[in-house]
């Protein structure tokens, strides 16, 4: 019972940065209809600046943690601008394949400036770990899934209430009366891109704290896939919710299912309920539902 | 258009071999084939084979992606579940190789057709995404299925033989490569010029109108994927039969990708088209490799970035193929052909 508890706990801390990752996939999404596999490689670059900023500078955390928002801002807006606006109106295979190769470019990048090598985040956030009594949240989750929660409130509030997130879901829901309301649709999307890439880069630099940062952390990026189908793709709602529940579910075939297969099931868990989805509910908990059935 | 080279019936704008002039030079070509083994050096012979086994792949993968237009993330799974099925059945069941090649094949067709299944239900980004997963469950199996796969340890494979003659040095294997890439792209060219091949580029112009003129959806969908594995399996066989051991590191979602960036960048829907894509990436990677090794004494660090340099000249072909010619090599050397063929009147 009490592991059963603390396993909860822990999936549920966990959810709450794969949720954040999972809103840097379904703001780009939602704005653009493009699926960004390259934002795994987002999280990694932005841990690896927040990382180096720290270290090299030894600016407090906040300092470098605006620092590195400002370059995920940038870095959105310029690969939106350089590439995929090249590619509007392409077949969605150009699309998807476009982001891959950006994903290696940028995982290449990264291994050429910082070396391969593991490191750990100095210490940022207090290290006592929260007790609740029937369970224990370490520091680490704790702190990420605080950002996670912050995080997710400043995004679904920046689209409900500022014009800019009003004119985001406009275009959203149709690009062309967007366009007639005098919205800029270029504009959102290169935003698009950058919130994509300032939720993804927040995720990274949560997860670098919680587990230390190497190259390869961008995987995590796939697995997040799981998350937002299940969710439904264009749902911030469900990218938070579907984030909680992939957490739990993963940490429960940890502890029960390792054991009987001989470890691994923790890392593949999120693929197999991901099938499990794609076939009985392909548009998630709270996507749009548009598929053709053909 | 040639110069006084009509086409006066279908049948003749179907063929293959359109001019005189160009089966010449395919047959120069393939003579070109047969006798390279005898001029080249081992390591040529080693590439020559690695690029035999992509292009088996690489037109496999083509035929899905490119003619039918479902995307396949989890090509190199279906590759090893051909690779494991042949090394399982020689090691186990002591099959010979040639008999474990069509099987190899056939249970990755069935891989394929059971992965195919969900192209019914979603399509677009959503099978992209259930064939990424597929990757990766296949991946857990091929590590966790200790008893039949020996886990992360892999499967020692004995080398091919042909009665008392082993087929066990680069040389060697290389015409069994050959045989195999000329059968396979002989069928896929083919193909695509079939009643089924056409169903195929209907299904992936429109689906709709496809299914409104009657083609069977269900059905050539299905056949699609499991051609396409069928030839992925026979790729992952051939590589097993060559490198004598097959272990799950061998099937990484990178070389999924690997054999996508081939299709793209040889050009979607040409089965010339992957020649070309798998010929040019397996050079580029060897290139550089070259290169790094020759630059080791000039930069002591060469070999450090030569790993990240290959992932973002990967990356960056696959963007910048797509950006700016997105019809791939095929097109390129379509375009270089045009040009000396109305040369120097080019008007």
């Amino acid at each position: 019972m009490d592991i059963l508890l603390q396993v909860i706990v822990t999936g549920i801390a966990t959810g709450g940065v794969y949720g954040l990752i999972a809103l840097g996939y379904v703001l780009v999404y939602k704005a653009t209809s493009i699926l960004n596999l390259a934002t795994g490689s987002f999280m990694t670059l932005g841990a690896f600046i927040c990382l180096t900023i720290l270290t090299s500078s030894g600016a407090p955390f906040w300092i470098a943690f605006l620092g590195t928002l400002a370059f995920a801002f940038l870095l959105g807006i310029a690969i939106e601008r350089v590439i995929l606006r090249q590619l509007i109106g392409e077949p969605i295979i150009s699309v998807i394949m476009v982001t891959i190769g950006l994903a290696f470019v940028l995982q290449g990048l990264t291994h050429l400036i910082w070396s391969p090598e593991y490191r750990s985040f100095p210490e940022i956030f207090p290290p006592q770990p929260l007790n609740l009594h029937f369970a224990v949240v370490p520091s680490g989750l704790l702190w990420g899934f605080i950002f996670a929660i912050i995080g997710s409130i400043v995004f679904i509030a920046i689209f409900k209430f500022t014009r800019t997130g009003v004119a985001m879901r406009a275009t959203a829901n149709d690009q062309q009366a967007a366009l007639s309301m005098g919205i800029s649709v270029r504009w959102i999307f290169a935003l698009s891109w950058s919130f994509g890439a300032i939720a993804a880069i927040i995720g990274g630099i949560v997860i670098g704290n919680i587990s230390g940062i190497s190259i390869y952390m961008g995987d995590i990026g796939l697995k997040v896939l799981a998350v937002i189908i299940l969710g439904g793709l264009d749902s911030i709602a469900g990218a938070i919710l579907g984030g909680l529940i992939i957490g739990i579910l993963e940490n429960l075939a940890g502890i029960y299912i390792d054991p009987l297969v001989g470890g691994g099931a923790k890392a593949v868990a999120p693929f197999f309920i991901l099938v499990a989805i794609l076939m009985i509910r392909p548009y998630g908990l709270f996507g749009k539902k548009i598929i053709e059935r053909v | 258009m040639r110069c006084g080279d009509f086409n006066e019936t279908y049948i003749r704008d179907e063929e293959i071999f359109q001019s005189h002039f160009v089966k010449f030079w395919l047959g120069l070509f393939l003579l070109f084939l047969l006798l390279f083994p005898f001029l080249a050096n081992p390591y040529l012979l080693y590439v020559a084979n690695m690029i035999g086994i992509a292009v088996m792949a690489a037109v496999g993968l083509n035929l899905l992606t490119g003619f039918t237009g479902q995307i396949s993330l989890g090509h190199a799974a279906f590759a090893g579940v051909g690779g494991y099925t042949s090394a399982i059945l020689i090691t186990r069941l002591g099959f010979s190789f040639w008999l474990a090649l069509p099987c190899a094949g056939i249970m990755a067709a069935l891989a394929g057709l059971i992965i195919g299944i969900p192209s019914l239900r979603v399509k677009g980004l959503y099978l992209c995404i259930a064939t990424l997963a597929a990757q990766f469950i296949f991946e857990f199996f091929f590590i966790h299925w200790e008893s039949l796969t020996h886990g992360i340890r892999g499967i020692n494979v004995p080398p091919p033989s042909l009665g008392s003659f082993l087929i066990n040095t680069e040389k060697r294997f290389y015409f069994v490569t050959l045989i195999m890439v000329v059968l396979g792209v002989g069928y896929a060219r083919n193909l695509v010029r079939s009643r089924v091949g056409r169903a195929f580029v209907a299904i992936r112009d429109r689906d709709l109108a496809a299914e409104i003129i009657g083609i069977n959806l269900f059905r050539y969908k299905l056949t699609a994927f499991a051609i396409s594995s069928f030839y992925a399996g026979i790729a992952g066989a051939l590589w097993v039969g060559f490198m004598r051991i097959v272990t799950p590191e061998h099937f990484p979602f990178y070389l999924s990708i690997q054999y996508l960036a081939m299709v793209i960048v040889g050009g979607m829907g040409s089965v010339i088209g992957s020649i070309f894509g798998a010929v040019f990436m397996t050079l580029v990677p060897e290139l550089l490799n070259i290169l790094s090794g020759s630059l080791k004494d000039i930069f002591t660090g060469a070999t450090e970035i030569f790993i990240p340099l290959k992932e973002v000249i990967f990356g960056s072909m696959i963007v910048l193929f797509l950006i700016f010619e997105p019809r791939g090599l095929a097109e390129i050397w379509r375009r270089i052909k045009a040009f000396f063929l109305l040369w120097p009147f080019s008007y």
